[in-house]
């Protein structure tokens, strides 16, 4: 005997996130770090706690292991349940053959059995992806109100950036009656979030059509919405007005950091009736010692700070030695910043150590005359940079760089 | 020493009328502390640390803020199947009228416990000792000298309390006299009341001091002992304090800032405690801080020195907070001055108030006080 669940979420967690660059070289971009001290699948995974949905299927492909063992049992969220909870669904061996998830729609298809194990109503299928705080409840509500099979969140976008996205034409009743994906000339600023609600029974079916047709890309995106629409099922948009931004790049990753220090910007994390979930490291609080300038900046607790420090985000347990300086920065948990070195407009990973006196990054205003090469600068996880070492602007550092000879 | 062989039992309501500014709302045990931590939760990590699975813990009132803290032993990883954390409510002995009173009536109470437990030996500690401590040693130290019971000591100036021994030591590490009343001002090896013994000799020990109607532990059952024991010392260096008072409990906050928290809080000795799920703390564009703790979830648009920020804690633009200890989600108003003084959770200093207390006599703002 098991309780009926009405919606159930499955959360796409595969991607690469490949314009991350070395920043998802061993870890898939749900588990990139974000915001001092969460990574950005906590956001998806929250709203579905949050929004009252207790089960979740995460689909991972591309390199799961960090984000396996970050999920574990789904306690941090609150989804260590005894019906439910959360679930990660990797492609797996099947009589017929061993099949990797070949786009969106496979992955869900792939594992059609977990979905009917629940026996749910609704299927709400997320992208982990996005930095945003939702309540997906009050769209589910929407959905069903429609009587929609399918209820896609859209959200309007500045025009000249509509072009990046799936965008819809929307009816004054909220029906969608035309999809075009990212056009060259953007028709409508209405685009789609990624966060969609289906009728299971209607899903499932077209989920089985598009495994059976050969031609198809299996992408959700392409082919099963689409396929809905033309078969003239009822499909609605559901307006979401707040922060949401995809950190599919470098740029947007950072920008979306340092977001969070901007207090025009609608993301509050302090909000005790919409919190964000996450293991949370074990440290002492942070010391900022009587050496330390620190200003407009979010400090992760275990971090320990003798320097100076502005418009930056750091980390759990990073160390900042005296006379180092930290500006419109990055800096992920463990990281070391030694004595006399600085770090500008850079995004450093994990467990790097910057020597003495070296130099990360540049601001934009030293290029002013050469902005096209100026960009965020990289440093990947373990990397040591050298004493008195220089790296510049736009720059991705996986391997160690030398510091000046002895 | 296999340490899934050690039952930990903590006391977690000892002397709490001695600091009963803080334990007027919660006992010892559940005293804020550090920034995000509870008096428990460092000998409760240093047992966790040495591998101990089965801890008890005993109260005696006010505990429920304590049991919300502790929970199911989640975050000490000790919400198990077989052994894990078990909350020991105060109990009545059949006809004695009232909960436990001494150490020796506390202990008398947990036989029952203690018997259910299967474990060979106790390691019993104290939850007003801020310490960290490497139990394992201590443990295997004992196992190597042969003694029957080892106590943890400190050399340093006796905290001012009815239970605490000092150690008089015959060849070595041998204690062959311990007394409490002796509370003359020179240093001395005093007792952090952390024991490790067999179970079969503790539960003997006390069942004799209840026959016999002996009423004080130390100089019933230690004292009394000592010839026929080999009860042995085990000397701590490191970083260890016994909350006495409010004036204790201030000036080893005022410690930790001023650089020792690296003793307390060691890369291989985690210090586990219940997380709050805050986001990180936020400085704002005019904010000042200098040799603080500072826990997620602060907001800081003052200035922040030599103090102790709990999380939630938020600091407006303009306030000033200075050798403090302010505890969770307490609010700093715009222009408010705050010196010298321990701010219970969530009080509120409204504008432009200005609140100072000395280092040698701190103010103390009970919980959800306005001012």
């Amino acid at each position: 005997m098991t309780k009926k669940t009405e919606c159930l979420a499955m959360l796409l967690a595969g991607g690469q996130g490949s314009r991350l660059g070395i920043l998802t070289k061993n870890i898939a971009k749900p588990a990139v770090p974000y915001g001092g001290k969460y990574r950005i699948i906590d956001f998806p995974l929250s709203n579905c706690i949050n929004s009252g949905i207790d089960t979740v299927g995460v689909l991972t492909q591309y390199q799961p292991l960090e984000l396996n063992s970050y999920l574990g049992n789904g306690a941090a969220w609150d989804l260590d349940r005894m019906n439910g909870g959360v679930h990660v669904l990797s492609p797996y061996q099947q009589i017929k053959g061993t099949a990797w998830y070949k786009g969106t729609a496979n992955a869900i298809y792939q594992n059609i059995h977990f979905i009917d194990r629940y026996n749910p109503e609704y299927v709400a299928v997320l992208s982990g992806d996005h930095i945003y705080k939702m309540d997906y409840a009050k769209m589910l509500e929407y959905h069903k109100e429609k009587n929609a099979a399918c209820t896609i969140a859209m959200l309007e976008v500045p025009w000249e950036e509509a072009s990046r996205f799936g965008l819809m034409f929307v009816e004054p009743d909220g029906s969608i009656s035309e999809f075009e994906e990212k056009p060259k000339n953007p028709r409508s600023n209405k685009a789609s979030m990624g966060v969609y609600i289906f009728t299971w029974s209607k899903l499932r079916q077209y989920l089985i059509d598009d495994e059976n047709d050969p031609t198809s890309g299996n992408d959700f995106g392409h082919n099963v919405i689409p396929a809905m629409h033309s078969a003239g099922e009822r499909m609605f948009a559901y307006q979401f007005d707040g922060y949401w931004k995809d950190v599919g790049t470098i740029d947007s990753l950072w920008e979306a950091n340092l977001d969070l220090l901007n207090p025009k910007v609608d993301l509050d994390l302090s909000d005790d009736k919409w919190k964000i979930y996450s293991q949370s490291p074990v440290a002492p609080p942070h010391f900022i010692s009587d050496k330390a300038a620190v200003e407009n900046s979010m400090i992760s607790e275990g971090c320990e700070i003798h320097g100076e420090v502005d418009y930056s985000i750091l980390f759990s347990n990073v160390t900042i030695e005296e006379g180092a300086v930290v500006r419109y920065s990055i800096v992920m948990p463990g990281t070391v910043i030694k004595a006399g070195a600085v770090v500008e407009y850079a995004i450093v990973a994990e467990n790097a150590v910057i020597a003495e006196n070296a130099h990360v990054g540049d601001s934009p205003e030293a290029m002013a005359d050469d902005l096209d090469n100026w960009g965020i600068a990289v440093i990947g996880e373990k990397v040591t940079i050298g004493k008195g070492a220089k790296v510049n602007a736009k720059d991705m550092i996986d391997t160690d760089v030398e510091g000046e000879a002895k | 020493m296999r340490a899934s062989n050690v039952l930990g039992i903590i006391y977690a309501s000892v002397d709490d009328d001695r600091i009963s500014e803080l334990t007027a709302v919660r006992t010892i045990g559940s005293v804020p502390f550090a920034g995000r931590y509870r008096l428990i939760d460092f000998a409760l990590s240093n047992m966790v640390n040495a591998g101990i699975s089965a801890v008890g813990v005993s109260t005696k009132s006010n505990y429920r803020s304590l049991m919300d803290h502790l929970g199911a032993g989640k975050p000490w990883d000790l919400s198990r199947k077989r052994d894990g954390l078990t909350i020991l409510p105060p109990f009545d002995l059949a006809g004695n009228g009232g909960v436990s009173r001494t150490r020796i009536e506390a202990l008398h109470a947990m036989l029952n416990y203690m018997g259910h437990s299967n474990k060979d030996y106790v390691l019993l500690a104290d939850a007003n000792v801020v310490a960290t401590i490497d139990y394992e040693a201590l443990m295997d130290g004992h196992l190597k000298s042969g003694a029957d019971i080892t106590i943890a000591y400190k050399h340093g100036k006796k905290p001012n309390l009815p239970d605490i021994m000092s150690f008089a030591f015959g060849d070595g590490d041998r204690i062959t006299r311990a007394v409490v009343l002796d509370n003359s001002p020179e240093e001395k090896d005093y007792s952090l009341n952390v024991l490790f013994m067999k179970r079969a000799l503790l539960e003997r020990l006390v069942s004799e001091a209840l026959t016999a109607g002996a009423t004080e532990f130390e100089r019933d059952v230690i004292n009394a002992n000592c010839e026929k024991l080999y009860i042995r010392g085990a000397k701590i260096d490191g970083f260890a304090c016994t909350i006495d008072s409010l004036q204790t409990y201030y000036d080893v906050s005022m410690k930790l800032v001023q650089g020792q928290y690296k003793g307390l809080f060691q890369k291989d000795l985690p210090v586990y405690t219940k997380v709050r799920d805050d986001m990180p703390a936020i400085y704002g564009t005019k904010s000042k801080a200098s040799n603080s703790l500072i826990a997620d979830g602060c907001i800081i648009k003052g200035t922040v020195e030599n103090s102790i920020l709990f999380r939630g804690v938020y600091v407006a633009e303009g306030a000033v907070v200075k050798n403090s200890v302010v505890m969770q989600d307490s609010y700093i108003s715009e222009g408010a001055s705050v010196n010298c003084a321990v701010l219970d959770k969530n009080v509120v200093i409204k504008p432009n108030k200005a609140l100072s207390g000395a280092a040698t006599c701190p103010l103390f703002i009970g919980k959800d006080v306005t001012v």
